[in-house]
C-alpha cells in the first residue's frame, strides 16, 4: 500500500512537471510581451523594451525560462521557495493567498448544495424510474448541462436581485405569483409521490392549497420584512426534524429512537430557545461553535441512556443528527432576526440582494456591526453566485446518482436483502444508498479540487476577485509567473484529488485493491 | 420448491424472451438504428438541429473561396440600418417585428422587417444571430472532428500496441488532461482568436481530444484480446487491417457517443471563451460574443439577450439528447422498459406462459 502511494506520488510529480512545461511554453510562444512597446512612439520605448526584456529574461528561449521558474518552485526543498513576481512586482504567493480563500468561499456552499440536491433528486428519480418525475428530471438535467452560466447570471441578477428587491420595498404577493407558486409546488410533490390518479390529484390539491395558505399567512405577518421562526416555529420544526431523521435512519417504528430524537430536538429548539440566544451572543465565535459541537452529542448520549435500554448506538446517532439540524435551524432564526437591522442599515437601505461584489465595505463604515449581521451580509452576497453555480453543477449529480442507484438496485445483494424480509427503507438506505455513495464519493473529491479553478466565469460575472480574476489578469497581461502560480494550485489539487479518490475508493469498497498491479 | 420453480418461467426470462424476439435476424447496425429511431427525445433533437442548421446556413450569404452562396435574408450582419421605432413599447428603438401569436393583436402571423429586432446601432439582429450561430456551429463541428480524429488515433495506437507506445502517448495525454480546458482554451483563444473562428477551432481541437483518447484506449485494450482479433492475426492480417477493419467497427459506438458529447461541450466552451474575450473577437461574431456584448441591455432591449441564448441552449440541448439516444442505442445492456403491451403480445406469440406480475 505504501509502495503504491509512493509510486503514485512519483507519477504525480512527473505529470505536474510535464503539464506545467507544456502550459508554460504554450503561453510563452502565443504572445509577444513587447508588442505594445514595439508600436509605441514614445522616445524611451527602446529603453523600456530593454528593461522589460531583462526583467522577463526574454534573452532566453521559453524552455530555458521554464527551468528558471522551476528552480524557484523546487526551492521548496532548500527553503528558497518562490513563484516569482507578477508584472506589477507583487509576490505571486501573496496574491494567491488572498485569492484562494475568496474562491473557496464562493464555490464551497454551491458545491455542497449541488451535491445534496443532485443526489437526492437522482435517488428519487431512480426509485421512480420511468415516472413523470424521472422524465422531467432527465430533461431538467440536460437543460442544466446546456445552460451557459453567464446567461443564467443575467437572468438571476434581473429576477432574483433587482425584481426581488423591488418586491421587498412593497412586500405584497400578487395573485399571479400566489397561483404560480402553488401550482409549481403542487406539481412537484405530486410528481414525486406516486399513487393512483386520485391520490396524486389529492396530493396536488393539498400541497397547492397549503402553499397558497403559507404564502398568504407569511405575507399577512409581514414576514418578508421581519422573518423569524420564533419559539413556536422552532418547536414545530424540531418535532418535524426528529420525525424526518428518525424515519431515514432507524424508522419511525423504533419508538425509543423517536422519543430520544424528539427530546433532544425540542430540548434544544424550544426549551433551550432563549438560553441558546444567549449562547449565540458569546463574543468569541470559536468558543460558541466549540461548545455546540461538544454539547450536542453529549445531550444525545444522555437522552439515549434515558430512553433506550438496549442498542443505544443508533438511537444516540439519530438524536445527534437531529440535534445538529435543530441548532442549524436556530442559527437560521438568529440570522433572520438580524435581517431587519441589516435592511435598515444605511449601506443596504432596503435593497438587500446585491448583483455583484463579495461583501459590503460600507457596512462597517459607521462603527462595528454584530457578527450575525456581517455574516448575513456575506451570505446575501453569496446568494446569486451560489444559485447560478448550483444550477449548473447539480445536473451531473442527478444523472450520476440515478445511474449508479439503478445499477445497484439490480444487484443480487439487494434481492437478498428484500428476500430476507427487510423493510424497503432498510433496503434503500442501508444496502442500496451506501453502495451508491461509493462511486459518488470519488466524483465529489474530484469536484472539490476542480472548483478552485473552475469558477473563472462566475467570478467575472458576479464581480468577485478570486483565482479567476488572477487568471484573467495573467492571460490578458502576459503574466507568466502569475499564470503558472494559478495553474500550480489547480493542477496540484487536481492530481492529488485523483489519487485521493482512488485511495478512498479502495478504502470504501473492499472489492477494489489498489497497488495489486494491473 | 425446486419442482415448482422448474415449471414456472422466471419473469426475467420472459422479458429476455420478448427482447430477444425484437432483435432476431437483425444485424448490429440495424438494431442500433432501430433503437435510436425509437428514442423519441433524440428524434425530436435530430429534427431541431437539422432545422437550425438549414435555417442558419441558408439565411446569409456564405462564401467558400471563390464560390458564393447567396442567402435568402435581405440584410447582411454588418449592414447599418435606420432604427425602427414604430409600435415599440416604452420608446425603445429596434424592437422585434416577429409575431407568431395571431390572437394577441389580431394582425396575424407576420415576420416583418426585423423579426429579431435591431441592436442599438441598427444592425439587423436576425442576421447577426444567424451569423453568430453559423460561427458557433462551425467551431463546434471543427473541434468535434479534430478532437475525434486525434483522440481515436491516439487511443487506438496506445491500446493496440501497448508497451512503450502506450506509455509515451498516455503520459502525454496525462500532461494535457491536467490543465483545465478553460485555461488552455483561454491561452490559445486570447492569442489566436483574432485569426478568426476557424483557426480558433483548429487550435482548440488540438487540445480537446484527451478524454476521448483514454476511452478509446480502454476499449481497444479489451477488444484486442478477443478471439476474432486472434483469428484475423492468424489469417495474416496486418496491424493496420486489424485496427481499422476488426477493432474500430466494434469501438465505434463509444467513439460516436463521446464525440457527440464533446461537441455539446465544445459549443459551451466556445461561448464561454468568447464571453471572457478569449475566443472569437469582433468584427466576427459568435453567440457567446453577442451575449457578452449586449448583456447590459437586458432591461431595455431584452430581445438582444433572449435570441442568442435560445440558440445556444437549443443546440446544446439537442446534441446532449442525441448523445443520450446514441448511448442507449449502442449499449447492449440497455434494456427498454417492458410495457404491458409487450407482455400481452409476447404471450399471444407463445413466448412461454409464466405469470406476469
Amino acid at each position: 500500500m505504501l509502495a503504491y502511494i509512493a509510486r503514485r506520488l512519483g507519477a504525480l510529480v512527473v505529470i505536474l512537471f510535464g503539464s506545467s512545461f507544456i502550459l508554460y511554453n504554450l503561453a510563452a510562444i502565443s504572445a509577444d510581451p513587447l508588442e505594445g512597446l514595439r508600436q509605441s512612439t514614445e522616445p524611451n520605448a527602446k529603453a523600456l523594451m530593454e528593461s522589460l526584456s531583462r526583467d522577463l529574461r526574454l534573452d532566453l528561449p521559453p524552455p530555458l525560462r521554464y527551468f528558471l521558474w522551476l528552480r524557484g518552485v523546487l526551492g521548496i526543498f532548500t527553503g528558497s521557495f518562490t513563484l516569482g513576481q507578477t508584472r506589477d512586482y507583487q509576490d505571486v504567493t501573496s496574491e494567491l493567498s488572498v485569492a484562494i480563500p475568496v474562491t473557496i468561499r464562493l464555490v464551497f456552499a454551491a458545491t455542497i448544495i449541488a451535491i445534496i440536491l443532485g443526489v437526492a433528486m437522482g435517488i428519487v428519480s431512480a426509485l421512480r424510474q420511468y415516472s413523470r418525475f424521472d422524465y422531467s428530471m432527465t430533461f431538467v438535467a440536460f437543460l442544466m448541462f446546456s445552460l451557459p452560466i453567464f446567461w443564467v447570471a443575467v437572468l438571476l441578477k434581473q429576477y432574483m436581485a433587482i425584481e426581488f428587491n423591488n418586491f421587498l420595498s412593497e412586500p405584497d404577493v400578487s395573485l399571479k405569483w400566489l397561483v404560480g407558486m402553488s401550482l409549481v409546488s403542487g406539481v412537484f410533490w405530486a410528481g414525486i409521490i406516486s399513487g393512483s390518479r386520485k391520490q396524486v390529484f389529492l396530493i396536488f390539491l393539498g400541497v397547492g392549497l397549503a402553499t397558497a395558505a403559507l404564502v398568504t399567512g407569511l405575507d399577512a405577518l409581514n414576514w418578508f420584512i421581519e422573518p423569524k421562526l420564533g419559539i413556536i416555529g422552532m418547536a414545530i420544526f424540531s418535532v418535524a426534524a426528529a420525525f424526518g431523521i428518525t424515519q431515514l435512519s432507524t424508522g419511525i417504528s423504533n419508538r425509543e429512537s423517536l422519543r430520544s430524537a424528539i427530546a433532544v430536538g425540542v430540548g434544544i429548539g424550544a426549551v433551550g430557545y432563549y438560553p441558546m440566544q444567549w449562547v449565540f451572543d458569546i463574543g468569541s465565535k470559536k468558543i460558541m461553535f466549540l461548545a455546540i459541537i461538544i454539547a450536542v452529542p453529549l445531550l444525545a448520549q444522555l437522552s439515549s441512556r434515558i430512553f433506550a435500554r438496549v442498542d443505544r448506538g443508533p438511537v444516540a446517532r439519530t438524536a445527534t443528527i437531529t440535534g445538529f439540524l435543530v441548532v442549524i435551524l436556530l442559527m437560521l432564526d438568529k440570522l433572520m432576526q438580524s435581517w431587519l437591522p441589516y435592511m435598515e442599515s444605511d449601506a443596504v437601505n432596503f435593497r438587500p440582494i446585491p448583483t455583484i461584489g463579495q461583501s459590503k465595505a460600507e457596512l462597517t463604515l459607521y462603527g462595528d456591526v454584530d457578527w450575525w449581521v456581517s455574516t448575513l451580509d456575506v451570505m446575501v452576497h453569496l446568494i446569486l453566485p451560489t444559485v447560478a453555480l448550483t444550477l449548473i453543477s447539480f445536473a451531473g449529480y442527478i444523472r450520476f446518482s440515478r445511474g449508479t442507484l439503478l445499477e445497484v438496485l439490480n444487484q443480487d445483494y439487494i434481492r437478498t436483502a428484500r428476500a430476507k424480509g427487510l423493510t424497503e427503507r432498510t433496503v434503500i438506505m442501508r444496502h442500496a444508498f451506501r453502495n451508491t455513495m461509493i462511486p459518488l464519493t470519488t466524483i465529489m473529491v474530484a469536484d472539490f479540487a476542480g472548483i478552485i479553478g473552475g469558477a473563472i466565469i462566475t467570478e467575472r460575472v458576479f464581480g468577485w476577485t478570486g483565482m479567476g480574476t488572477l487568471f484573467n489578469k495573467a492571460i490578458t497581461g502576459f503574466d507568466l509567473n502569475l499564470l503558472m502560480g494559478v495553474f500550480l494550485i489547480t493542477g496540484t489539487l487536481a492530481v492529488l484529488a485523483n489519487l485521493a479518490a482512488d485511495l478512498l475508493y479502495s478504502a470504501l469498497d473492499p472489492r477494489i485493491r489498489v497497488g495489486s498491479g494491473k | 420448491m425446486a419442482a415448482t420453480e422448474g415449471n414456472k418461467v422466471n419473469p426475467g426470462d420472459r422479458e429476455d424472451a420478448i427482447r430477444n424476439k425484437e432483435v432476431e435476424g437483425l444485424s448490429q447496425g440495424q438494431i442500433v438504428r432501430r433503437r435510436f429511431l425509437r428514442h423519441k427525445a433524440a428524434m425530436v433533437s435530430v429534427f431541431v438541429i437539422i432545422s437550425i442548421i438549414i435555417l442558419v446556413f441558408s439565411a446569409l450569404e456564405i462564401s467558400l473561396g471563390p464560390i458564393q452562396f447567396p442567402g435568402w435574408w435581405k440584410y447582411g450582419y454588418t449592414d447599418l440600418l435606420p432604427l425602427r421605432f414604430e409600435d415599440c413599447p416604452g420608446g425603445v428603438t429596434g424592437c422585434p417585428t416577429l409575431d407568431l401569436i395571431p390572437l394577441l393583436d389580431g394582425d396575424g402571423v407576420e415576420i416583418g422587417a426585423h423579426p429579431f429586432g435591431q441592436d442599438d446601432i441598427g444592425r439587423d439582429y436576425f442576421a447577426l444571430v444567424m451569423r453568430g450561430t453559423q460561427r458557433s456551429l462551425m467551431v463546434m463541428v471543427i473541434i468535434g472532428l479534430i478532437a475525434g480524429i486525434i483522440g481515436t488515433v491516439t487511443g487506438a495506437l496506445a491500446g493496440y500496441f501497448r508497451g512503450w507506445v502506450d506509455a509515451v502517448l498516455m503520459r502525454f495525454t496525462d500532461f494535457i488532461i491536467v490543465i483545465p480546458a478553460i485555461i488552455i482554451g483561454s491561452v490559445i483563444g486570447y492569442h489566436f482568436g483574432n485569426l478568426g473562428a476557424t483557426f480558433l477551432a483548429l487550435y482548440l481541437g488540438l487540445f480537446a481530444w484527451t478524454g476521448l483518447a483514454r476511452l478509446v484506449r480502454g476499449e481497444f485494450l479489451t477488444l484486442r484480446e478477443r478471439e476474432f482479433v486472434d483469428a484475423a492475426r492468424v489469417a495474416g492480417a496486418s496491424n493496420r487491417r486489424i485496427i481499422f477493419k476488426h477493432i474500430l467497427p466494434n469501438a465505434v459506438g463509444v467513439i460516436i457517443v463521446s464525440v457527440t458529447l464533446l461537441m455539446a461541450g465544445a459549443i459551451l466552451l466556445e461561448t464561454a471563451l468568447s464571453y471572457l474575450g478569449f475566443g472569437v473577437t469582433a468584427p466576427d461574431v459568435s453567440l457567446g460574443l453577442i451575449i457578452s456584448t449586449y448583456q447590459e441591455s437586458f432591461v431595455t432591449r431584452p430581445w438582444l439577450f433572449w435570441w442568442p441564448g435560445f440558440f445556444i441552449i437549443a443546440i446544446a440541448l439537442s446534441i446532449n439528447f442525441i448523445g443520450d439516444g446514441l448511448r442507449d442505442a449502442f449499449d447492449p445492456r440497455q434494456r427498454r422498459k417492458i410495457t404491458l403491451k409487450d407482455r400481452i403480445t409476447g404471450k399471444s406469440a407463445g413466448e412461454g406462459g409464466g405469470e406476469s406480475k
